[in-house]
């Protein structure tokens, strides 16, 4: 076991000139997150772009989408798991390792939110109040811990069992594999309840956010995992079919065409009826008043419809287009989810109030910092396992 | 195996690791060192505090002290944390007479100053909508008029605050139960229980709640003594906050401040449950209406046309 851990802190020592410049980079990135975070803890979240009237902003927006991301992983291990796909059981683990980072950056970003970081021990059953199961965020806090471990469980046990020059034993880890398949589409369930329970939000309150909340990360997420795959393999660091590939990109255009029905459908019920909850859309679109978030809703339409286009047309063979592709549709759903889906809820505020939000430089500062420190997470986590991973069986 | 690897360790790989972990060690120190100016910082006992709920007479009369102490060191002002319970066969209800309001914020500003609101930033329980005759879409309303555009007779005002909903949306949604609702009907914060999530906040359809956004800047002129702690004590960084119908004096047998400034008389309270109370009598003959009701929070504040 030691011998294990030992081997993965060495392996993640072991690297090229643009491995520590990238590992550094992060490094110094989350760093400085983690200073934007001090001067918050310090001066409270009035350092923030956040009022009474948009009470959440970036940090719950890119802990929507990231989410999102982590519930993907699990559209790499269906197929693998599921279908007996040989080449996909070899680059599976890597994207249930990116769950496992997706989770950490989700945790940090909820709890960077927080008015009282030091008063988190309430939510503790036994010693402290844990309102379950009324509050939905308590569902949320289970099911988010609840994932991070199983994905724990699977990576460690199989990357473990490799190690030592074994098979991993079935019995011993594709139950939870199941478990973990069933967990991923609660995860984003329950967040998405979160906010399509509050009937004071109409923004929110739409049965439809949970099944957009799906389509769309089963989007991003293995977009996220091509330009992944597609880095290593190219670097010489893994070797696999390039049918998985194509494979992926079945599962990312299927998902994309399901979340532009999803929001269609949406934006349909909502504006033909014209009932006065349409302010909340009519005004993200920029048709009612001035709106700051009109631009970017914008764009992310257009990348998320012309990265269906491309991969609906012949040019989707081209590796090229394929990394384009895939770069488009993480920007674009983000801007859906986050300045697209988190903030136009709350403008206008309940009483009719038209206040903008603009997060200060300190909060995205935060926001960059947890992302390099779960890209970092990530770069040594993968550096960890690779060697594992391309290890001849005994 | 990892013996193996172990050997191909090169010594520059070794030594550029040990000087990234030692630089990045004390990067990290640096990086937190903000927090030496920290605007607040919990003491132990706050710290460890339990649940309102939880707290035994002998806690409260401990922990009462030790807040009068705080204020007293903060303020210079010999301050009293009361505990009023909710009286039995009492609840309370608010009607509020459209008719009548003139929206001149007398309500808002006594608010302010009875329940010891932050000044700067200002915070307002209260918040008056001034509606064009006609209509009561509340995303056509003004709500940041100058002083001299109340009365307004092409107009008319609302004004709004906590609605202490029989079915509320931010009690359900609370992960530590921090905020609930008392026998009486009033629902409140337990200051040193919230944790901060604001989830209430995007829960509320009144926007009623507030939040610490920094720490309150209240001076010594400005800090009403009399104080409860469910109510108008001083509260914190990072907290949420709410009208509370000033329990500290509801519960002690007078109004509320917003409906003792009134100039007009829109403002009546008064206990539900007592066949004979005003606000009874109100709801009774008067044509009355609650807030958004199709979302069936059952506010217990309700408006009323009348003369």
């Amino acid at each position: 076991m030691i011998d294990f851990f030992l081997h993965g802190f060495i392996s993640t020592f072991r690297g090229s000139r643009p491995y520590w410049l990238w590992i550094t980079f992060l490094l110094a990135v989350a760093l400085v997150g983690l200073n934007g975070w001090a001067v918050q803890l310090a001066h409270g979240l009035g350092t923030t772009g956040m009022s009474d009237e948009v009470s959440w902003g970036m940090y719950i927006a890119n802990f929507v989408f990231l989410v999102g991301m982590a519930a993907a992983a699990v559209m790499m291990v269906i197929p693998a798991y599921i279908f007996k796909d040989r080449e996909m059981h070899k680059i599976v683990i890597l994207s249930e390792l990116f769950a496992i980072a997706a989770m950490v950056m989700c945790i940090l970003f909820v709890v960077i939110d927080l008015g009282r970081p030091d008063r988190i021990w309430h939510m503790v059953p036994g010693i402290g109040f844990f309102h379950f199961p009324g509050s939905m965020l308590t569902w949320d806090v289970l099911v988010l811990n609840g994932y991070l471990l199983l994905n724990l469980y699977v990576c460690f046990y199989v990357l473990y069992t490799t190690f030592q020059g074994k098979h991993p034993r079935e019995k011993l880890y594709l139950p939870v594999v199941f478990i973990a398949i069933a967990w991923a589409f609660s995860i984003h369930t329950t967040t998405a309840f979160l906010f399509q329970g509050l009937g004071g939000r109409p923004f929110w309150n739409s049965g439809l956010i949970a099944p957009r909340f799906l389509a769309s990360a089963f989007a991003a997420g293995p977009a996220f995992m091509i330009l992944v795959f597609l880095f290593l393999k190219r670097t010489g660091s893994l070797d696999f079919d390039n049918r998985v590939i194509d494979r992926i990109r079945v599962i990312v255009t299927i998902s994309l065409l399901i979340n532009i029905f999803f929001a269609g459908s949406e934006l349909f019920a909502e504006f033909y009826s014209d009932s006065k909850h349409v302010i909340h859309f009519s005004h993200l679109f920029g048709l009612h008043g001035k709106s700051l978030l009109a631009p970017w809703i914008w764009s992310a339409l257009a990348l998320n419809v012309s990265a269906a286009i491309l991969l609906l047309s012949p040019l989707r063979r081209s590796q090229g287009v394929l990394i384009a592709c895939c770069l488009m549709i993480i920007v674009g759903i983000w801007i859906e989810k986050g300045l697209g889906f988190v903030i136009p809820a709350f403008i206008p505020s309940t009483l009719g109030d038209f206040v903008q939000y603009v997060p200060t430089l300190n909060e995205l500062r935060i926001c960059i910092g947890v992302w390099a420190f779960g890209l970092l997470l990530y770069s040594l986590m993968l550096k960890g396992a690779l060697p594992i991973i391309n290890q001849k069986p005994k | 195996m990892a013996k193996q690897e172990k050997n191909t360790l090169s010594r520059r790989d070794f030594v550029t690791g040990a000087a990234v972990t030692l630089a990045s060690a004390s990067a990290g120190a640096a990086a937190l060192s903000p927090l030496m100016d920290a605007e607040e910082i919990p003491t132990a006992e706050e710290f460890l505090q339990k649940h309102y709920r939880e707290l035994t007479p002998a806690d409260k009369k401990e922990i009462f002290q030790r807040i009068e102490e705080e204020i007293e060191k903060q303020y210079g002002v010999k301050a009293t944390v009361d505990d009023p319970p909710p009286l039995d066969g009492v609840e309370f209800a608010y009607v509020l007479n459209i008719g009548r309001c003139i929206g001149c914020r007398r309500c808002v500003y006594a608010c302010m100053e009875e329940n010891n609101l932050s000044r700067d930033p200002q915070i307002q329980y209260i918040r008056v909508l001034k509606l064009k005759k006609g209509s009561i879409d509340l995303d056509t309303a003004i709500h940041d008029y100058p002083a001299n555009e109340a009365a307004d007779p092409d107009y008319f005002y609302m004004p709004v605050q906590c609605q202490h909903c029989r079915n509320a949306p931010c009690v359900k949604v609370c992960p530590v139960k921090a905020t609930w609702m008392e026998k009486d009907g009033i629902v409140v914060v337990d200051y040193n229980w919230c944790i901060g999530c604001r989830y209430c906040e995007a829960a509320c359809p009144y926007h009623a709640r507030r939040f610490n956004w920094t720490r309150p800047g209240l001076s010594r002129e400005d800090l009403n003594p009399d104080m409860a702690y469910l109510s108008n004590r001083p509260r914190m960084l990072g907290v949420m906050e709410k009208c509370t119908f000033c329990l500290q004096r509801t519960r002690k047998g007078r109004y509320p401040a917003c409906l003792e400034v009134c100039p007009t008389g829109a403002r009546k309270f008064g206990n539900l449950r007592d066949p004979d109370s005003e606000v009874r009598r109100i709801l009774e003959n008067e044509r009355v209406f609650v807030l958004k009701q199709s979302l069936g929070t059952l506010p217990k504040f309700y408006y009323v046309f009348a003369k």
